[in-house]
């Protein structure tokens, strides 16, 4: 799946031709079982047009006029292909990037070893769980799996529309691959890890095409509703006939059949199912899999936020980002050596120590061929690292820990500052780590090196904080260390010296509260958490025992995607809702133009109850079923796009949509009633 | 429309509010403290009580224990009061000698008293005995009430309940409730009320009815009989049924003004009560008190929009050159306009039924507000345990569709609201449009519904849907002008009050049961909050479209067509 088709517009003409042709398919009466309000209108449609060929058949001069019941008939039956249009609109998009996927996945070829690591060609779909596979550069992965040898670059863009390419290794949290992605260079051993028809491609098959989705809980309790209310109009428009007999008020069946499809929620009946699907699609075009849509709605609700500190708030590594020199040490004295101790340390920190002296203190690195240095690395033992010179004259510089320093200086004579403890504990309260540096005997002074806070990130924190989400950072660091990033990073709260146990536990304490538990992970020890939350989203990086756990898998391996998971998830939940809202609130001006046109031939006193001053009671009810159709395809692409999230107080988020759609919605229909009223008086139909 | 008449409405609301935190605070106590009031008193008879029907005050009932009971008692209720009418003729207590009441009509009035319903298809001094009334009408009038307080407080508990570590399923006891509700709620109030009634004139005498002879010479029978009594737990147990035909409208059951004016707060005392024990049960009075603001609001949108149409002149009688005060027709000339619009908006608010002019003589915009009062649910106020169990599945739609608008899935206390409650609160609202449309439908075709009319057109429309509305809503008053005790009217309304109270109740329970177990989501600054002007408004809008939508259709050839024809001169 190329980015570009993710990006695919709204009402894409190369979508919308199938569409059309997708919604005279719908009108089967299997499918559109499936949605009992459509039914409704799909059976009234079939009721008016058996209406129709008994007017044409045997006419009755007292009936409604024929083309009355003809074009009543032709925008029911249109209300009913709306409908499926909306459906097939959000479904075509999953469709184009499924023949996208599936063509990928044709006629790989897999390496396989047998037992005695010999090499067979077989075809991808005959792997099993259990089979290992090589795959050298040009490759295409024959089928998800671990990689148990080797190291390799791998093109992921056909999975997660990234094309700078990834490292997978043996061992690790990188040992994950995806069934059709590319190696680029060197070879690997694979172990599948999935049998065919279950891999990740096949799942993103099933998702985008929406065969594999089933309703969500909250959808079908709102379908609940809205079969509830169809019953209710039902039953309502089904007693008129014998209410209005009673009051000699002859009804024609065709007027009936228009009000009950006018009353009954088509609006959201008729789209319910499209937003449901563009809200899959929404999150896949944000690279974010949902592997099931209950877990989408759960990501609406979502009141505690748990993120892994590094990766995720932090940059990977510390940095070196001041120097401190002891008295009497000149701070150009500390640098030099600091740079020198560091300039064979291929570490980050080290290369952060270098980077830092060159540009606040413009010294450039020097050859240490020149010097004839020796580098001293790193040992658990020694804890320190550094160089031992011998041109101009023999230098030992050193640089760790502040303990091993300190009984590094010691051991040689040398005598330990007591600004050099102060100077630590500062460092350390601010959340970095204290780097003492040393030459000879003699302590030069400190390198702060610190977690920096990624750009932007207390930004989308404060997001969160609006949308009312508490934010946890995870660290394995000490407390102090934790409490500083968390202040730096606008966290809510810290789990620091985290174990997987530790985490598994703060998930539960938070679900037993009554909160709902999102988390990030990707590596296998994450795995136990992300299954416990209500929303765990594993990065695509991670292991596989990760994507397993979670409910989503982030093809971007952006852990602050939560965010965007979350506003897609309310933005669906809202649609429905006002939607829902809109289309009840319309009823009032459906029922101020039609009732008044049922009952004026026989009381023509109630004229003041046609609000709308409508032409005529035929143009009346037209004009009623006409806008009941065109609604649905005027709020097609509010469906899809869904409606707007804003991270407001609940209360104000309320006001705003029922505002908007409530009083819209009562207002709005007498408008477009009128508007249509006109236009076919205009026209002669009246 | 007079100043006097608006302060009287104005004082009659101030009065509730002042009396709905106190008796709510009682509510509470007896139902859900650990020690109930007056222990020394009432406690032993409480105990004595449960004893001998062998329950253990301790036994926590599941939600279909509870209805069972209710059910099997309501069952027993029906059976007992139907013989009894049908026997009363050999029973004691029956000075006059009545004869047997007849089957239908014993159906009738067995359904219709066991659904606190107290629709009257019979006339009471002229068909029950002293024993029947006595005996099995005014023991209804206590236990109905009583089992619809106990099903307000199952749905309440089930709302308000936090499961534990084992999960909790249960939510009272109904024998319990049935007792405590009467034992120290009912009685006492009814008891302090007849003796109110009767020191301003209310009859209370076990005498024979007596002859006399009037001044201008025609014989007269006065119809006596043990009134104050039945009178105080008619209105408290939002019941209805009055001792005499004419209901609150007879001097002998209604003398006064100030017994007007307290009928009519014994009318609203439990159910607004209810609402404060509500806000308790949550733990936050606020939301017992939003429940009563939405309560009110259309209360005194109804009660504004009835007394507006009555003081209207009566059109037909315009060209009769007559000086009119409004449409006093079918009003008594004690209360006048306001104080009988007043009481047709408490008593089809509340689901009381009692009546103290003919809704039947209203304009007919003043007899559509008593009908839509109904229609709306019986949830303004509404009645003893009915109108806070109403209201709550009303506020179950409304988080839902609020919880949907704010982005979250919904959730009414901490608790989600998913495809069971909506499932069982459409079962709920269901029932109206069914029952009411349905049997009206049928009423208007068959020529048995339409023969008992006594007048034609729209207003002969709005008789029977009255009918079966007040049936339905458990409301029991009559529009009158349908003569009502015939077999098919007697059979058709029977089975309307029975659907109307328990084919509701039952998912109610199944609601609280649903509810009970549920864990508690505890709320964020994204959790809608269930308190404050906003929701009350909601609820106000859900309430209304809900019953609106339905009924707008029948209503507008009813009441609607007879206003703008009444309009035009034209009248039935």
């Amino acid at each position: 799946m190329a980015p570009a088709s993710r990006q695919a517009s709204l009402l894409d003409p190369t979508l919308l031709k199938p569409a059309v042709w997708e919604s005279f398919k719908k009108l089967h009466p299997r499918d559109v079982a499936r949605n009992p309000v459509m039914f409704v209108v799909w059976a009234g449609s079939l009721l008016t047009t058996v209406f129709v060929f008994k007017d044409l058949v045997s006419p009755r001069a007292d009936g409604a006029p024929l083309w009355f019941t003809v074009s009543v008939m032709l925008w029911l039956w249109f209300t009913v292909l709306f409908a499926n249009f909306a459906e097939a609109v959000a479904e075509g998009r999953g469709k184009a990037q499924a023949s996208a996927l599936r063509r990928m996945r044709q006629d790989t070829q897999a390496r396989r070893l047998n037992d005695n690591n010999q090499e067979e060609r077989v075809t991808a779909p005959s792997l099993r769980k259990g089979d290992r596979v090589v795959c050298e550069a040009g490759d295409v992965i024959p089928g998800d799996g671990e990689v148990v040898e080797g190291i390799a670059s791998v093109d992921e863009s056909a999975v997660t529309g990234e094309s700078a390419p990834v490292i997978r290794e043996s061992g690790g949290d990188r040992s994950a691959v995806t069934g059709g992605t590319k190696v680029l260079s060197d070879r690997i051993v694979i172990r599948i890890s999935v049998d065919p028809g279950e891999s990740f491609l096949d799942r993103m098959i099933g998702l985008v095409e929406g065969a594999a989705r089933k309703k969500t809980p909250n959808e079908i309790a709102l379908h609940i509703l809205l079969v509830g209310l169809t019953l209710v109009f039902l039953l309502a428009c089904v007693t008129l006939v014998p209410l209005a007999l009673y009051s000699g008020v002859p009804l024609s069946g065709t007027a009936v059949v228009a009000l009950l499809v006018c009353l009954i929620p088509t609006t959201i009946g008729g789209l319910l199912s499209a937003i449901g699907i563009a809200g899959m699609d929404r999150l896949l075009r944000k690279n974010v899999l949902a592997l099931s849509g209950r877990a989408v709605e759960a990501a609406g609700d979502v009141d505690t936020l748990l993120l892994d500190k590094t990766g995720t708030i932090t940059l990977g590594n510390r940095m070196a980002t001041e120097l401190l020199p002891m008295p009497g040490v000149r701070v150009e004295e500390l640098a030099e050596a600091a740079q020198l101790a560091s300039l064979a340390d291929e570490t980050p920190e080290g290369r952060s120590v270098v980077t830092l002296v060159k540009d606040t203190y413009k010294m450039r690195p020097r050859e240490l061929r020149a010097h004839q240095a020796t580098f001293v690395p790193f040992t658990a033992q020694t804890r320190m690292s550094g160089c031992d010179l011998v041109d101009p004259h023999p230098r030992s510089i050193r640089k760790g820990a502040v303990e091993a320093i300190v009984r590094h200086a010691q051991e040689l004579g040398g005598t330990v500052p007591e600004e050099l403890a102060q100077a630590a504990g500062r460092i350390g309260d601010a959340g970095g780590t204290p780097l003492a540096v040393a030459e000879g005997a003699r302590v030069l002074g400190i390198i702060h090196l610190k977690d920096v806070v990624k750009g932007g990130i207390k930004e989308r924190f404060d997001r969160f904080r609006a949308m009312g989400i508490r934010t946890v950072m995870i660290t394995g660091d000490n407390p102090r260390t934790a409490a500083a990033i968390a202040r730096e990073a606008g966290v809510d709260d810290f789990l620091a010296e985290a174990t997987p146990e530790a985490k598994l536990a703060l998930i539960r304490t938070e679900q037993a509260k009554g909160k709902l538990v999102a988390m990030t992970g990707d590596g296998t020890n994450d795995a136990p958490a992300l299954a416990q939350a209500d929303v765990g989203v594993a990065m695509n990086t991670g292991t596989q025992a990760a994507k397993e756990a979670g409910n989503m898998v982030d093809l971007d391996s952006n852990p602050t995607k939560l965010l965007e998971v979350v506003e897609v998830g309310k933005q669906l939940l809202m649609t429905r809702g006002t939607l829902t809202t809109f289309s009840i609130a319309n009823d009032v001006a459906k029922y101020f133009a039609i009732l008044p046109a049922l009952f004026m031939g026989v009381f023509p006193q109630i004229a003041p109850l046609n609000v709308m001053g409508l032409t005529s009671p035929f143009s009346a009810i037209l004009s009623a079923v006409i806008f009941n159709a065109l609604i649905i395809v005027a709020l097609i692409p509010l469906a899809l796009k869904g409606v707007r999230y804003r991270p407001l107080g609940a209360a104000a988020l309320l006001r705003r949509s029922l505002l908007l759609y409530g009083v819209g919605g009562v207002i709005v229909p007498f408008v477009g009633i009128k508007v249509i009223d006109v236009l076919l008086t205009t026209v002669g139909l009246a | 429309m007079t100043l006097t008449g608006w302060l009287q409405t104005l004082l009659f609301f101030v009065l509730v509010l002042a009396l709905t935190k106190p008796v709510g605070a009682w509510l509470f106590r007896v139902f859900e403290a650990d020690t109930q009031p007056l222990p020394r008193v009432l406690g032993p008879v409480e105990r004595a009580l449960l004893r001998l029907c062998g329950v253990r005050r301790e036994h926590e009932q599941t939600w279909v224990q509870y209805t069972v009971a209710l059910l099997a008692f309501s069952l027993l209720g029906v059976v007992i009061l139907y013989a009894l009418q049908r026997l009363q003729h050999v029973l004691p207590l029956n000075p006059r000698g009545l004869p047997a009441v007849g089957p239908e009509l014993a159906f009738n009035t067995a359904a219709s008293f066991v659904a606190n319903t107290n629709w009257q298809s019979y006339a009471g001094e002229s068909t029950l005995s002293y024993a029947t009334q006595m005996v099995g009408l005014t023991w209804q009038n206590f236990v109905s009430a009583a089992s619809g307080l106990g099903v307000a407080l199952a749905l309440a508990r089930g709302l308000t309940r936090r499961p534990g570590p084992e999960g909790r399923k249960t939510l009272g006891n109904f024998w319990v409730d049935l007792v405590r509700g009467t034992l120290y709620v009912l009685l006492p109030l009814s008891f302090v009320a007849a003796l109110f009634f009767v020191s301003q004139g209310v009859l209370q005498n076990l005498a024979p009815y007596h002859e006399f002879t009037t001044v201008e010479g025609v014989k007269q029978t006065l119809a006596f009989g043990p009134v104050a009594s039945q009178e105080a737990i008619k209105m408290l147990g939002t019941n209805g049924g009055g001792f005499f035909n004419a209901n609150s409208a007879h001097p002998f059951e209604n003398p006064t003004p100030l017994t007007n004016l307290a009928q009519l707060l014994l009318i609203f005392l439990l159910p607004a009560g209810l609402t404060h024990t509500y806000g308790k049960m949550t733990g936050d009075t606020k939301q017992g008190w939003v429940l009563f603001a939405a309560m009110s609001v259309l209360f005194l949108v109804g009660a504004a929009a009835s007394y507006a149409a009555e003081s209207q002149s009566n059109p037909a009688l315009a060209s009769a050159q007559v000086l009119q005060h409004g449409n006093l027709e079918g009003k008594e000339a004690r209360f006048g306009v306001a104080a009988s619009t007043l009481f047709a908006t408490v008593t089809t608010d509340a689901s009381c039924g009692a009546v103290n002019a003919m809704h039947d003589s209203f304009t007919a915009l003043g007899g559509l507000v008593p009908l839509v009062n109904m229609q709306l649910g019986e949830v303004i106020f509404g009645g003893v345990g009915a109108g806070l169990y109403g209201i709550l599945v009303m506020a179950v739609l409304a988080v839902f569709i609020a919880g949907l608008m704010v982005g979250r899935t919904p959730e009414f206390l901490g608790k989600k609201i998913e495809v069971r409650e909506m499932k069982l609160a459409m079962l709920y609202v269901l029932v109206f449009p069914l029952a009411i449309l349905g049997l009206s439908a049928v009423g208007v075709v068959l020529p048995q519904g339409t023969s008992s009319l006594n007048n034609a057109g729209p207003h002969g429309l709005s008789e029977i849907l009255y009918a079966f509305t007040s049936g339905v809503a458990n409301n029991g008053s009559a529009f009158a002008g349908l003569n009502a005790n015939t077999p098919f009217w007697n059979i058709s309304l029977g089975v309307s009050m029975l659907a109307g109270r328990f084919l509701m109740m039952v998912p109610v329970m199944a609601l609280a049961g649903s509810l009970v177990g549920k864990k508690v989501v505890s709320p964020g600054p994204g959790t809608f909050p269930t308190e404050g002007v906003l929701f009350t408004g909601l609820l106000v809008s859900v309430v209304l479209i809900v019953g609106a939508l339905t009924f707008f259709p029948a209503l507008s050839l009813g009441p609607i067509v007879e206003h703008f024809l009444g309009a035009a001169g034209k009248v039935y």
